[in-house]
């Protein structure tokens, strides 16, 4: 139980104007430096589950703890300190567009009030991380989409979370970025940290050797044990 | 990933706000640059709305000095009667600078009097038609100064009742008129004031609930990944702050030149009046009011309209 890094325990959840429960009673657990796949069909709950984890969402009913947390203590004041724990990757990468690739990366720093020393050196092993380097100074527009949401991977990872969490990162991208921006999870995984990605990209994932998690109306099931475990 | 991989850097409490707010410094300044127009156009409407009340605190603080050089000047002008000849005048005088509580009697004797008619009036060729002195004599009496308004002024009061002073004429009386008119002016200033100051605060919120308004995904994208209220409000803070400060440079600056362009007539008005030199320039205090209701007025208007508007967006 110590080393899950998210624990749902009995989670119900349904939106406030939409009478249909999203998710009903969901068990799940994501271990410290696990890797794990969500899957399902569109509106299935996928996202919602995130939005918990995140807490953009409350939910009705059970208990999610994260990272020894339990959220349903977090008071809304400390919302944003718990979501600077760990780092988020969105489906339309949610990029500053007025700001250069470098500002974008070091955002996370300067909420967290780092030097400007420690802040480019981040940044700079950030973007060499996701296949970036040198293109701090471009505007996110001037990128191709692959490259869009490598910019949102080092901005996620630039204040080294211990959790990544991903809303249909590909979602956007053709089949060779998004495979791509998976192989990137995969590195950021062996060198620790846990990973959990929402997708509907059977095809790209059914061939990696991890956990997938299958929501449908409502409910989760272990759709594939993990077949490696990912180091 | 392990705790003891992550690198501390945690800043000290004091370096960190120092850090946080010179960076919303930059950030601000140089948003505020990059659209020079608009962000002029906006400080322009405050710098009218702050010059208005500055320029008339300053005429009223130029009047006030002008006329403080007669502000304790209660004098009476004693025209003696015709039947005196000058030795009675001077006798007269003599006996008045001797009582107690006078500090100065003068005596300007028909000639003397006519002598400054003729130099200062203009009506120096007119004066030759008539074929003798229209002018009385006069006694000017300054009470001392030490002695209390009312009997000063009875005091006065006494001496024109004199069989020998045909009239009196006590200086003070316009004089009054003028700080009574002065004092309403005064209140219609801070009345004015008031109704500026609101505009003020209307014309900077409604400038940031815009900027607000035109930056809501980006704020989307900050409370997504974890920045604070307040990280998130601080830039909006400055930007108020810096309206109201450029608002109230300008106004400053519209003070000086009406000022200048005003001084000329103003001095020949205070010449004509004896008064000091000329209208007031905008005064240390006058500016630093100025900056002071500018900055504070941005400020809490941008306060005001965070408050209200960045509640409303939140990620979903």
């Amino acid at each position: 139980m110590s080393d899950a890094l998210i624990r749902f325990t009995g989670v119900s959840h349904r939106y406030r104007d939409g009478g249909r429960e999203i998710l009903r009673d969901t068990d799940f657990q994501l271990a410290r430096g696990e890797m794990a796949f969500l899957t399902g069909p569109s509106g299935a709950g996928k996202s919602t589950l995130l939005k918990l984890i995140a807490l953009l969402e409350r939910p009705v009913k059970g208990e999610i703890v994260v990272d020894g947390q339990t959220l349903s203590k977090v008071r809304t004041r400390d919302v944003p300190a718990h979501r600077r724990q760990f780092g988020m990757i969105f489906q339309n990468f949610n990029l500053l567009p007025d700001r250069t690739v470098f500002d974008n990366v070091a955002m996370p720093l300067i909420i967290r009030g780092h030097s400007g020393d420690d802040i480019g050196r981040r940044v700079r092993a950030a973007l060499d991380a996701v296949g970036l380097r040198g293109r701090e100074k471009d505007w996110p527009v001037t990128l191709s989409g692959g490259e869009q949401q490598r910019v949102g991977i080092a901005r996620a990872v630039v204040a080294k979370p211990r959790l990544l969490i991903a809303d249909e990162p590909t979602g956007n991208l053709d089949p060779t970025m998004a495979a791509e921006v998976m192989h990137l999870f995969t590195r950021f995984n062996e060198v620790g940290v846990s990973v959990l990605v929402a997708t509907h990209a059977i095809g790209l994932i059914s061939r990696l050797p991890y956990r997938i998690l299958k929501l449908e109306d409502g409910l989760l099931a272990d759709a594939r044990a993990a077949t490696g475990d990912g180091t | 990933m392990s705790g003891a991989k992550r690198v501390s850097t945690a800043p000290t409490a004091g370096s960190r706000w120092l850090l946080d707010h010179t960076r919303a410094i930059a950030a601000t300044l140089d948003a505020l640059k990059r659209r020079p127009f608009g962000t002029l156009l906006t400080a322009l409407v405050i710098g009218i709305t702050l010059a208005l009340p500055a320029g008339l605190y300053t005429v009223l603080g130029g009047l006030d000095a002008a006329s403080s050089g007669l502000k304790g000047s209660l004098r009476a002008s004693l025209f003696l009667s015709d039947s005196l000849d000058e030795a009675a005048g001077r006798a007269l005088q003599a006996t008045i600078a001797r009582k107690r509580g006078v500090a100065e009697a003068k005596y300007i004797s028909r000639d003397a009097a006519l002598a400054e008619f003729r130099t200062h009036s203009g009506f120096g060729e007119a004066l030759d038609i008539l074929s003798d002195n229209p002018l009385p004599a006069v006694i000017v009496v300054t009470p001392d100064a030490a002695l209390p308004k009312a009997e000063a002024e009875a005091l006065l009061d006494a001496l024109t009742k004199l069989p020998a002073v045909e009239s009196a004429r006590l200086d003070r009386e316009w004089l009054e008129r003028l700080y009574a008119i002065l004092a309403v002016i005064e209140r219609l200033v801070l009345l004015i004031a008031g109704a500026l100051a609101l505009a003020v605060l209307v014309v900077v919120a409604n400038t940031i609930r815009l900027d607000i308004a035109a930056r809501r995904e980006e704020i989307l994208v900050l409370k997504l990944i974890g920045a604070p209220d307040s990280f998130i409000r601080r830039p909006f803070l400055y930007t108020g702050l810096w309206y109201g400060l450029t608002g109230a440079l300008l106004a400053c600056l519209m003070v000086v030149a009406a000022g200048l362009s005003l001084a000329e007539p103003a001095e020949t008005l205070s010449g004509l009046y004896g008064a000091g030199n000329g209208i007031a320039v905008l005064s240390v205090d006058t500016v630093f009011a100025v900056f002071g209701a500018g900055g504070a007025l941005g400020w809490l208007a941008a306060l005001w309209t965070v408050g209200r508007h960045l509640g409303a967006i939140e990620p979903d």
